[in-house]
Order: C-alpha cells, then structure tokens, then sequence
C-alpha cells in the first residue's frame, strides 16, 4: 500500500475563482524520497496543506477527491490525529519553535499527546540524538544558529514518530553549508527509518542528488513525474523550473547541437565533459 | 554613496555583531552582502537607514551621518526591504499597502494611483491590487513589500534575501529590475545566500564573516575562492566547481555561469562529438 496514494484530488479556496489544484493523481511508495517543485502558485502548497488535514480543517473551500496518508482516509480527521502520521517542517524554524529550551520543544509535540513521560523522554533523546543536537539540549531556540534551529524543528516533528515527512523550503533561510546538511540528514533519516519524505524545494541544485524522484507541478496540476534525469528536460525548462547549473549548461550544449547526457551533479558533469573531451 | 567608517557594532556589550566595517558603496553600484548565518549582514543593512545605529564609527549616506536624521527621514532615500514580509505588511488590500507610505510621505493622491499602478504591473502583482496580502504566497508577499518601498522612489534599495521562496522565473525577474534600476543610476544592495543567483548577476560581492569583511571584489573573484567562501560558510557555484574540476583542460579563469562555460566547451567539443540537428530528448 502506497504511503500517500491522491486520486483526483481538487481544491479550491473560499472565494478563490479556480482550482489551486485540479485532479492531481499521486502515489507514493513508502520510503520514497521525493522533491515536489513548481513556480510559485503552482498548488504544491495546498498539496502539502491536504496531507496533514490543515486543508480542509484550517482553509475553507472545495476539496474533491480522495486522499489517503499512511493508510487512513484523510476526511474527517482532524490535523492533531494526522499529525501522528505526517510531520510538517516550515521554512523558518523560528515559526516552528516559541519553548524556553531544545528539549522542551522536540517534547512539546509528544506531552500534546498525552503520551507518557517515560515514553516522551526516550523519544525525544532519540530524536535529538538522530538530528545530532542532544548536546544542545538545554539551550534556548534563540542561541541557535540557523540549521541547529532548524534541526531542532525537525526533531520535534521526529518525535511524533511520523511515518511521513513533508518539509517546506526547510533550508531557504539557511546558509548554503548547513543547508547542506539539513538536506543531508534529510535524506538519511529517510533512508534509516524507512521516512518517506516530501521535499517542497526550489533549489535544485541542493538537493537533486539525495531524491529519487521528482514531481513537478505546473497550474494546480502534475505536470511532470519521474527520476531527475528524467524530469530535467526541456519542458521542465519551459514551465520556469530552476534547473541544477550544469544540467542547465548540458541543455545548451544539446541546444548548440551536442549529442551529450543529462547530468544532474557537479561530478557527473565533470566526467561525462571529461569523458567527451578526451574521447 | 552609503559609506561606513569604522564600525562596530554589538547588541549586548562585550559580543560585537560587527567588527571595524569599512565599506563604501557608490551610487549606481550593484552589491551582494554574503555570509554564514549570524555573520552580522542584516546587522549591517540596518545601518543604511538608521534603524540601527552603529556603537563605534559612523555610517554616512549621501555624506550625512545616519545619527543627524530620523529613521522616517532616511527611509526617503533608503528603502529597506525585509528578510521577512510579514515584518512590514499590514494593509487589507495590495493596493491600499503600497499607498501607505506614499501618502505618509505626503505625495498628491493622483501621483500616488499612478506610482501605484506602475509599480505593482512592473513587480507583475497587478492582478492582485484588491487581495489581501495575506491570502499571497509567501513569494508574492515579498514582492508586495519590495513593491511597497519602490513606490515611493528611493535612491538606494536594499533587500534582504530577495530570493528565498522565489521560483527561477521570478528571480529571472528580480535580476532584470535589479539591471534596469541600477541602470538609472540607483544603488542596489542585496544581503543573499542563493550563491547560483549571485553567480548569474555577478554583482560586487563583499563576503561578511564573524561581523567583518573578509573579502570584497567582483563576484567572480569571490565566488571562486574556495579558502573564503568555506569561511563565510557558502558553497561554491556549480559552475565554478565543475571548472576546477575540469581545470587541466585550462578554461578561462572565473567562469561562474552556464552560458559563458557553454561558450567555452562549446567551442572545445567542435568535431569531437556528433553535432547534428539540436537534439529534443528527455
């Protein structure tokens, strides 16, 4: 059974003129690691906002459609008892954390629950300790860098023990090193816990290496699904995606008229031009 | 001209956020600030309109020091677009938030309309004059607050990250207006992280680490030195790394963008691979 399985799903927003999103058909295997992108506007939003319940809970319109996260049919649950199956991580961590420590906030989450302490404290070490913050613990939000902070967010949707992730932008506020290594352990905490994990992101360039697939959306609708060599191509060109840098530099080279592959890393680049011109 | 003499900074004594910055930007210039987080850059663009003034030395615009006038009266000359829209939107509609501050500044109501209109069709948020700014993406909502500041026609502009949540098209945008305004003669100043946007508008790049310059120069100097840029925590433009992969083939020195690396293989691959029709594949 797929870890999110969309069919024909539609959205409209109160007092919006037309769909955000319009008849997206989407299944998702567990422990897919897959990069959602799009222009601004393109609905990947109001995809995400179905996934956890806030769509229809927190938005009012016209959903349509079926939707099932992790095995339960997303209707009539609410956000809180969603929020058990599908972690949410935000763009700015400073939206995501308000506790006077690290600890207490990876545990906010958990005491919502009820769950008990005992259970909560060797949930929240095992988050901290997956982020590779627990010597952080007793910090505050604030005197945090920016990846430590946005560590400490998603340690705190890990808690909760999500069997699916669905991050937002989480490392648009970041610089590029620890944005580096938040995607970094993204993708390993996807691959260990068998997390599948959905990744709203721009910058391709980041994090194409780590996915094993990639949505486009395009008008509230999917437009392109497939490996990143696969998606990279000219029409994900046309509808406005940030292509990676040196995929863009191997279009052009084809559009010059070169016969040449589409790499999607700076290394599968480097040899395949090595390659081509020692050949 | 924004120049800065000498100045530190710091919150709470004894923690400088900025460390004897001296920087001087003239009028028309293009600068990027770049830098890890926490280096002290938005410290810095707080400066420009007064909001922050500095502990130690003097930050001058246009020749006047920033402690003889008032935030209001700095804000005329310097617009300050923030990191975070939601820090400076307040109005119902698009529309009614850009006249805010027209009107603040006394402009006459047909002046106002008309900036209004030209600002919010260049910024490509004219379908959206009578929503409310909160109802927007977050992109948008930036492009409200950029819009908001233009309209009132400052000398010197400076944003802070302009880039995040915006999609490739919008920052094709945002790099054309950039060109066009500072073509007429007015400073831009842009505190970024996005290393590939850089890499596309080569700006001047002064490279913030730990509160202090540790690097100014053109962008392709900047972002092609691996010993600073691992300092100020950025990463080098793939470009830029794929060249120094490929440096024994001898490219020209500082090829930071797709186009000018494909001008260079372009004429290297020339009867080395099939060059028939452009290809269409997947």
């Amino acid at each position: 059974m797929p870890a999110i399985e969309a069919k024909k799903l539609s959205f409209t927003y109160a007092g919006g003129e037309k769909p955000s999103m319009e008849n997206v058909n989407l299944s998702i295997e567990k422990g897919e690691f897959v990069i959602l992108t799009g222009p601004s506007g393109c609905g990947k939003t109001t995809l995400c906002r179905c996934l956890n319940g806030l769509i229809p809970n927190f938005y009012s319109g016209e959903l349509k459609g079926e939707l099932v996260v992790d095995g339960l049919n997303v209707e009539g649950r609410s956000t809180a008892e969603l929020a058990t199956h599908v972690g949410f991580v935000f763009q700015n961590p400073e939206n995501q954390l308000f506790s006077l420590s690290v600890e207490r906030d990876v545990a906010f989450g958990l005491e919502n629950l009820g769950v008990a302490k005992e259970e909560a404290i060797e949930r929240v070490r095992w988050a901290m300790e997956a982020t590779g913050i627990l010597d952080l613990r007793n910090k505050a939000p604030y005197e945090l860098s920016g990846g430590q902070q946005q560590r400490a967010a998603i340690a705190g949707v890990l808690a909760m023990r999500p069997s699916v992730l669905v991050l937002d932008e989480p490392t648009s506020f970041l610089d590029p090193k620890s944005a580096e290594e938040i995607v970094e352990i993204i993708a390993k905490l996807s691959r260990e816990l068998q997390l599948t994990t959905l990744l709203v992101e721009h910058r391709l360039d980041v994090v194409s290496r780590y996915a094993s697939r990639v949505v486009v959306m395009d008008n509230g609708k999917i437009a392109l699904d497939g490996t990143p060599r696969e998606v990279y191509n000219d029409k994900a060109r046309l509808i406005g995606i940030g292509l990676p840098k040196v995929t863009m530099l191997f279009h052009l080279l084809r559009s010059d008229g070169f016969q040449v592959t589409n790499p999607i890393t700076v290394e599968e680049a480097s040899a395949e031009l090595r390659r081509l011109l020692t050949q | 001209m924004i120049s800065t003499e000498n100045v530190s900074f710091h919150y709470t004594a004894g923690s400088n956020v900025l460390q004897n910055v001296n920087l001087q930007i003239k009028d028309g210039e293009f600068v990027a600030i770049m830098g890890e987080n926490g280096a002290g850059k938005t410290t810095l663009v707080k400066m420009f309109n007064g909001l922050l003034k500095p502990t130690v030395g003097s930050v001058l615009v246009d020749g006047v020091n920033t402690r003889e006038k008032s935030v209001a009266q700095l804000s005329r000359d310097v617009g300050l677009i923030f990191q975070n829209p939601d820090h400076q939107l307040f109005a119902e509609t698009v529309r009614e938030e850009v006249a805010f501050s027209l009107r603040n500044f006394g402009f006459k109501e047909d002046i106002i309309q008309g900036r209004i209109t030209n600002v919010l069709t260049t910024l490509d948020l004219d379908r959206y004059e009578k929503s409310s700014p909160f109802v927007l993406s977050g992109g948008e909502r930036k492009r409200v607050a950029l819009a908001a500041v233009l309209a009132w026609d400052p000398k010197h502009v400076v944003m802070d990250e302009p880039t995040i949540g915006q999609d490739y098209l919008q920052k094709d945008h945002l790099r054309n207006f950039i060109v066009q305004i500072t073509s007429q003669g007015k400073t831009v100043v842009i505190v970024t992280h996005d290393v590939e946007f850089v890499a596309e508008c080569k700006p001047r790049v002064v490279l913030l680490s730990h509160g202090k310059i540790i690097a100014d120069g053109p962008a392709a100097e900047i972002l092609t030195n691996p010993q600073t840029l691992q300092q100020a925590s950025l990463v080098m433009p793939q470009i830029a790394s794929l060249m120094k992969n490929l440096k024994d083939f001898n490219p020209p020195p500082n090829i930071i963008d797709a186009f000018s690396a494909k001008a260079f293989f372009s004429g290297k691959l020339k009867g080395r691979v099939a060059a028939g029709a452009p290809t269409q594949r997947r």
